[in-house]
């Protein structure tokens, strides 16, 4: 990276962290809401581990994988609605009449996903160990986990880029968190996919990539390392995040020839 | 004279109320952005609940006896009610936002019939609801053994969930002012419901959320509904006198919202 390039990604970077920490209203909800949900859960289901098959004899084990995607969804509308507020108030056309480069935006940008995306997986992880969760890798694990956290938020958190700079509107951004939200409950959140009985709805969650990411941090929660698992958790955030700024860096070009 | 006044005060009601729940329900068929979450939603609970979890009816101890269909049936039926009064509080605050509210405070002789109005319209709403979620849960084999007096004890229940969360939102959609108060209204409301026998019986719940969802009047809602579905009614008399009470008490709340609206001018 050359000196320009890391001067712009640097400023932006430090707006986006600023601007991601300066407003409680995104940290709070994506903190709270998935805890409260893995709490209901985890004390809800904590039967289903009675089932035959089932992986672990503590629910909130098994759970704890997935406040760390519903806090990537939230990074997706956190990252689109803070850059659909840039266009709607016209500070995008301001920029592009510097010589800011499309990459040095989107990068830094994303920047403010990063630190949301530490906070938030730190917090899962303590406060689901300290609920009595066990994680069988072990410190190492819990690096890992954190690491693939931020790799899958910064990735959201690129979909929400590319939906700000497609639609220009934070209202339209905002409306896709139920659409991802499906993603989600039609995986493996629940139960492990050979435990669900409903064959259209194994095939549904056998589909979907967030299986494989829940199985990720899941490995690490409950069995210890499974190079394999990770290596799909890690492959997908990849393809998910590449697939993201390439389109966000289309949909940037097409918005700034419009502007 | 006194005949003749309050004659015109009912019309009067009656008119705001009629009017008011014609353009909310007309805003709601008109536009997908209102329409599409309010049948999408809870549709999508149930797939995910009754599809994903099928399986939670092996578990030892579940012994519901029309299948986990039904069980979720009960649950989503009853969380649609209470989201569709929860929308239309939103509705609500969308209206002081644009300045609709004031208007319908300056055109309305008995503001009550405001409150009436969108009551009502999250009924209609609702009922749209439970058609689409009913017709659903039936192609996926749902088995439902009440006759149809137990059905009716259902939806009746829906009704006043309905009713009270309107009511809920409203009061505070009157205080805020401002769809910024929609967490204020929703976040609740998500609590009371999951905090209830969501996936299993009372009976197989343990610690905390067992001892959360004792206490909680979902529970006695939830076990009520489940049992009109499954022909075998229980606690009918606690379910129906805390769906009458509630919404009895949150008019109230709704009523105070008015008039803090009415003050704040």
């Amino acid at each position: 990276m050359n000196g320009v390039l890391r001067t712009q990604v640097g400023q932006l970077a430090r707006r986006s962290v600023l601007r991601t920490l300066r407003q409680p209203a995104q940290i709070v909800p994506a903190l709270v809401f998935p805890l409260f949900l893995l709490a209901v859960n985890s004390g809800g289901l904590q039967d289903a581990t009675s089932l035959p098959g089932f992986p672990t004899d503590s629910y909130l084990t098994f759970a704890l994988a997935v406040p760390f995607m519903q806090g990537a969804l939230f990074s997706v509308m956190n990252a689109g609605t803070d850059l659909a507020r840039d266009i709607e108030t016209g500070f995008l056309n301001r920029l592009a009449l510097t010589p800011l480069r499309g990459a040095a935006l989107l990068s830094g940008l994303l920047a403010g996903a990063v630190v949301l995306g530490l906070v938030q997986a730190s917090t899962y992880l303590v406060v689901g160990l300290t609920a009595g969760a066990e994680l069988a890798a072990g410190v190492p694990g819990a690096l890992v986990i954190v690491a693939l956290s931020v790799t899958i938020t910064v990735a959201f958190g690129a979909i929400g880029l590319f939906a700000a700079l497609r639609t220009g509107s934070g209202e339209a951004v905002q409306g896709l968190f139920p659409v991802f939200f499906v993603f989600l409950f039609l995986s493996s959140m629940a139960l492990p996919l050979d435990l669900i009985q409903s064959t259209w709805f194994r095939d549904i969650a056998t589909a979907n990539p967030i299986s494989y990411l829940l199985e990720a941090f899941r490995t690490l929660l409950i069995e210890g390392w499974d190079l394999e698992a990770l290596a799909l958790g890690f492959g997908i955030a990849a393809v998910i995040l590449v697939v993201g700024m390439l389109a966000a860096s289309a949909a940037l070009k097409t918005r700034l020839v419009r502007t | 004279m006194n005949g003749d006044g309050q004659a015109h005060r009912v019309a009067g009601f009656r008119a705001i109320a009629l009017a008011v729940a014609w353009r909310s329900v007309h805003n709601f068929l008109t536009n997908p952005a209102f329409l599409l979450p309010a049948l999408a939603f809870p549709l999508f609970f149930f797939v995910s609940f009754a599809g994903g979890l099928s399986a939670i009816a092996n578990v030892p101890g579940f012994d519901f006896p029309n299948g986990y269909t039904a069980f979720q049936f009960v649950f989503v039926l009853l969380q649609s009610a209470a989201f569709g009064g929860v929308f239309t509080g939103f509705g609500i605050a969308r209206d002081f936002e644009t300045g609709f509210a004031r208007r319908y405070m300056l055109a309305a002789a008995n503001r009550n019939g405001i409150l009436a109005g969108y009551a009502l319209a999250a009924t209609v709403r609702a009922f749209i609801t439970w058609a689409a979620l009913t017709t659903v849960a039936l192609l996926a084999g749902m088995q439902v053994g009440g006759t149809g007096i137990d059905l009716f004890g259902l939806y009746g229940l829906a009704l006043l969930v309905n009713l009270t969360a309107a009511m809920w939102s409203a009061g505070v959609a009157m205080r805020v002012r401002s769809i910024q108060g929609g967490p204020a209204m929703q976040f609740p409301t998500f609590l009371v419901l999951f905090l209830a026998p969501v996936y299993v019986p009372l009976s197989l719940l343990t610690g905390w959320i067992h001892a959360i969802a004792s206490v909680n009047p979902t529970t006695a809602l939830l076990e009520a509904g489940r049992g009109f579905i499954s022909g075998e009614p229980t606690v009918v008399a606690l379910a129906f006198a805390i769906a009458i009470a509630l919404p009895l008490l949150f008019s109230l709340w709704a009523r105070s919202g008015l008039k803090r609206a009415e003050a704040a001018g």
